[in-house]
């Protein structure tokens, strides 16, 4: 432990408080009362996807292509999710699927 | 539905006692549609929360201060962040800076549930406080059936994930280092829930684009700047082009 207890309540106010900034600004700058603009709402609605599509990539950003083995495990995890989703439409059936089979090619098969 | 018919007498017969009572049954069909969702939460979340609790005992540091930690930052990827921070000189400016950085996307986070969270009293601070990427995929992404009470199932949801990841650190803390089944790959189940509900919102038509959108604009944020600093690079590009889109759609 290298800082004393006064410095590490500090750092986890300063912590904190970047995070709730980020979680808060926007419904103190749109609050309940007052009508929003019309982008704000439209963006609202189009904003999930998108951001399930940066979160995707944002889990994927240190995979590898050039070293070995170029990505395929989280491929052929991420396929197997997309054809067992379309086909069941049962999530934690995707997910839990999904998972295990990812851990079997990163433990046993690209070990 | 258990609901037995004596219960149901029972409320008619004191009608005081009814709003409560009408209450616990709506919370309770609440939690039955919330609380499945959050099962791969749970899982990735007790993962993460144990490597968490014992990266920072190895470091050292008490398991009260990663639990602390977790109770008031509630940030997976920065909490890690956090841990190097910890073992260098210190700095809480950097750290406060670090946290704004990293945590930019909340901010998107937001303006999409300005709407949903609309009218829910005070609690609505608590959902916005818990407002992490997971929470926010489920509450943005799943339809809740118009029979639940809607406030309901974002309390059960943002409680959940929100001591699904409190209890997870404080397992690392204290028994993390008698964990030794082989876990690689476990953290996978979180990009599997992305995944999942990628594709439900790729069901309703308007959101397909959008969601090209987020994958073609974080594929060039990586290119271009790398995964340390892929967010906000990715946030530009992400919001420059759904106002176009919206300018096209719109003329």
């Amino acid at each position: 432990m290298l800082l004393n207890p006064f410095e590490i309540i500090i750092m986890i106010i300063a912590l904190a408080a970047g995070t709730m900034i980020t979680r808060f600004t926007p419904f103190l700058l749109f609050p309940e009362g007052k009508t929003q603009p019309a982008v704000i709402t439209w963006l609202g609605k189009a904003l999930p996807p998108a951001m399930m599509g940066l979160l995707v990539i944002y889990c994927l950003r240190h995979v590898s292509f050039t070293a070995a083995p170029h990505g395929l495990p989280e491929f052929l995890a991420i396929g197997a999710i997309a054809l067992v989703h379309l086909w069941r439409r049962n999530v934690l059936l995707s997910i839990g699927g999904g998972t295990v089979l990812y851990m079997i090619l990163v433990q046993l098969v690209f070990a | 539905m258990k609901q037995s018919p004596k219960q149901s007498t029972e409320t008619t017969k004191k009608s005081a006692e009814a709003p409560t009572r009408r209450r616990i049954t709506e919370f309770r069909q609440a939690a039955r549609a919330a609380l499945p969702l959050t099962l791969p939460v749970l899982t990735g979340f007790l993962f993460l929360g144990i490597a968490f609790g014992v990266l920072m005992q190895t470091k050292g540091y008490h398991v009260g201060w990663s639990v602390l930690m977790s109770i008031c930052v509630f940030g997976g990827s920065i909490q890690f962040i956090a841990v190097t921070l910890l073992t260098v000189a210190f700095n809480p400016l950097q750290a406060f800076l670090m946290s704004l950085l990293v945590n930019a996307r909340h901010l998107f986070y937001g303006l999409s549930m300005l709407d949903r969270y609309r009218g829910l009293g005070k609690i609505r601070a608590f959902l916005v406080f818990a407002l992490c990427d997971e929470t926010y995929s489920i509450v943005s992404s799943v339809a809740v059936p118009s029979t639940i009470n809607k406030k309901y199932f974002y309390i059960i949801v943002s409680a959940a994930d929100y001591l699904y990841w409190v209890i997870g650190t404080l397992c690392g803390g204290l028994l993390g280092r008698f964990v030794s089944f082989n876990t690689k790959g476990l953290d996978f189940v979180l990009t599997a829930l992305f995944v999942v509900l990628f594709i439900e919102q790729f069901k309703t038509k308007e959101n397909r684009l959008p969601g090209i959108i987020g994958l073609a604009c974080t594929t060039v944020g990586l290119a271009l700047a790398g995964p340390q600093n892929l967010i906000l690079p990715s946030m530009g590009l992400i919001l420059v082009s759904l106002l176009i889109m919206r300018k096209i759609q719109c003329s």
